[in-house]
């Protein structure tokens, strides 16, 4: 009987050696005999294991990981494809505390599927929430994603379907779906992985979100930083149309949506949903002012959704379990599962899927298991680049749009960036201002003047010139481009700068000028 | 292996005519160009602006604004490092130090024999096998400072 073999095709597990793996046991297996298929999978997001190799045996799915071409030979001494023992082994896979652990609902098939198999998404139940929606009014599909509570997952948490609600009775002759999947944030990673693992997901969703609004046309923007995304979900979109999931006769239905993909071109600013209208229109990815909304003037000044690739791929499951079911989890008016991606100086870096409510702590110190450096942790920078740096002293706080905002953060997409007592605060304020002047559109002062001027001040404080008026001085500054900026890019880039500075005073205080060894 | 402007022209109309009719095109087109040549050719600006009926300083501004698109050809070979947070957090700056002596260029530079070209990435989506990179296309990660010098030598600086 043919053993089926997992290898991900997760460009995070092919950064580490994914793709030499599975050549080198098809090579094996090719010169020993044994009848293997490999499939190239998606990745569970456990990181720290990739590349993970999984084997299909009578007890379940078993683990391997992380493995690396040296360790093949004996992997296959040790009867891996029976699930033999191995120091490798990491029992079956569902059993992992990491995984087990998570309410895995948005990702419930990453990882377990061939992303590109229609009929292996199937049999997962996937495209059930559509042919639920398929049998829905437009109304009662909007009605479904605002109880279920489901807010935007990009960051800014507006109310899915009250979005959805704008569009289906905006006047247009064409309507348009744009998924934003220009993920820049450091420390994030989800929309890449389940492009990646479940591209069928996101699909649907969008397919989900053409019949709430009666848009026919969808658009993927993402980002050129990531070609195996762009690939996987570009052929995907392709075996549904030739599936007839896409197209002019939706599973049979008469109804129509189709879409395709599209590639920026390195601009953090695109993330911003005007700067990517803006883009994807063939224009500079310059910030529009608004109103009017992209949900009434949008994409060439139609009507249309913008919404973050994890927003959509969470529709299908409340179309198919229903709003209750999803607004279950979570806890406040943050509803449903959140991908929380744990990243940067961390033992156990990854994708955790949860109800909203864990503790900063929980995620960074029982979940990620401390620093990989085996140092204390000293910051968490939440939210990407824009999102602030917390200290320990403020590890209590829930995972929750609110309750972080209540101390002067936010979650944005999701990612949780921890570093250990080796990093330099004012060194990571400066960058953020940096970051803001690198990436600033140019259209209001306050973001691409301010942060210049934010360098500079940083500068001048770290050579010890005035250091209480410089403190002053960026306290102002970000005063005038948290409240004077266009976006969000020179609104909130005062978040890592003002959090250092509150939390970490003793970062601030001058110091000798170091002369830079070369 | 020069070629003139007019072939380079056919080439660029071609791109064009092929793509006109996406909505909003611009973007695909120049991505296409700087496929086919490795850059934009400045000549290619005039040619594009006629084609979708707008300015060639138009043109210039979409492709300026953009970090991807560039005005003179790239290295051999292409090496990302990325400079976000998570990288940091994993030693990412003293990764692009290394990388920056031994070729001895800056951000944004081609070595002098056109072999390599370093750029900076802020973020490939790695962050939790930090510090990441990516070299004429393929993305590496958790990138310690000999698997640097294997990478180095792979592309013979």
């Amino acid at each position: 009987m043919t053993i089926k073999v997992y290898v991900p095709l997760d460009s995070g597990a092919v950064a580490l050696g994914a793709d030499d793996v599975a050549t080198a046991i098809a090579a094996k297996a090719a010169k020993s005999g044994a009848d293997i298929k490999i499939v190239r999978n998606g990745s569970f997001g456990m990181y720290w294991l990739e590349p993970m190799v999984e084997v299909e045996t009578p007890r379940g799915r078993v683990a391997y990981g992380p493995v690396s071409t040296d360790d093949i030979d004996t992997l296959f001494d040790a009867d891996f494809l029976t699930g033999g023992d191995h120091k490798l082994y990491l029992g079956r896979t569902s059993d992992i505390p990491f995984l087990k652990s998570q309410s895995r609902l948005t990702f419930q098939r990453c990882g377990i599927i061939d992303p590109l198999s229609l009929d292996d998404y199937r049999a997962h139940d996937g495209l059930s929430g559509l042919e639920n929606a398929l049998k829905m009014s437009a109304a009662d599909i909007v009605k479904a994603v605002t109880d279920s509570g489901l807010r935007g997952r990009g960051g800014a948490g507006f109310p899915t379907g009250i979005k959805w609600n704008t569009v289906r009775e905006a006047e247009g002759d064409q309507k348009y779906i744009v998924c934003n999947a220009d993920e820049g944030d450091s420390g994030t990673f989800a929309d890449r992985m389940i492009m990646e693992g479940e591209p069928f997901v996101l699909i649907e969703g969008m397919i989900i979100a053409g019949l709430a609004t009666g848009a026919t046309k969808g658009y993927v923007y993402t980002r050129s930083e990531y070609p195996d995304a762009i690939r996987i979900m570009t052929e995907a979109i392709k075996v549904a149309r030739s599936a007839g999931v896409l197209g002019t006769n939706i599973l049979g239905s008469g109804k129509t949506f189709d879409m395709e993909v599209r590639m920026g071109a390195g601009a953090y600013v695109c993330g911003e949903e005007t700067s990517l209208l803006n883009s994807m229109e063939g224009k500079r990815g310059v910030v529009r002012a608004k109103p009017p909304l992209p949900a009434l003037k949008g994409f060439l000044g139609r009507p249309t959704v913008v919404n973050n690739v994890i927003s959509l791929c969470s529709v299908p499951v409340i179309l198919e379990k229903g709003p209750e079911y999803y607004r279950d989890f979570g806890m406040g008016r943050s509803r449903g599962t959140i991908p929380i991606q744990i990243a940067g100086n961390v033992k156990h870096g990854g994708l955790y899927e949860i109800g909203f409510g864990m503790t900063l702590g929980e995620i960074v110190e029982q979940i990620g298991g401390g620093t990989a450096s085996g140092r204390p942790i000293k910051a968490v920078q939440v939210g990407g680049p824009l999102g602030a740096y917390f200290p320990r002293e403020l590890f209590d706080t829930p995972f929750d749009y609110e309750e972080f905002a209540k101390r002067d953060g936010l979650i944005g997409h999701a990612g949780v960036v921890v570093f250990d007592d080796t990093v330099d605060m004012m060194k990571q304020a400066r960058f953020a201002m940096e970051f803001c002047a690198i990436e600033s559109c140019g259209k209001c002062t306050p973001c691409r003047i301010g942060s210049i001027r934010g360098t500079e001040v940083v500068d001048k404080l770290e050579r010890g010139e005035d250091p209480e008026l410089q403190i002053d001085l960026l306290r102002d500054l970000c005063e005038t481009m948290k409240f004077g900026s266009l976006c969000a890019l020179g609104g909130f880039t005062p978040y890592p700068v003002m959090s250092a500075i509150t939390h970490f005073p003793d970062d601030f205080k001058p110091r000798a000028l170091d002369i830079a060894a070369e | 292996m020069s070629e003139t402007t007019e072939d380079q022209n056919v080439r660029v109309e071609a791109i064009c005519d092929q793509m006109i009719t996406m909505e909003g095109p611009l973007l695909p087109i120049l991505h296409e160009v700087q496929e086919e040549f490795g850059h934009i050719p400045e000549g290619a600006l005039q040619t594009i602006a006629k084609k979708l009926n707008l300015s060639r300083a138009e043109v210039h501004g979409v492709a300026s604004f953009y970090h991807d698109f560039r005005e003179e050809k790239a290295g051999k070979h292409i090496i990302k490092i990325c400079r976000a947070e998570a990288c940091q957090a994993m030693g990412a700056d003293a990764l692009a130090d290394q990388v920056r002596r031994h070729l001895r260029v800056d951000w944004s530079q081609t070595t002098a024999d056109r072999k390599i070209t370093l750029e900076p990435v802020f973020c490939l989506g790695l962050c939790a096998c930090a510090p990441a990179a990516m070299v004429d296309g393929k993305v590496v990660g958790r990138v310690t400072s000999d698997r640097m010098n294997r990478i180095l030598d792979e592309v013979g600086a």
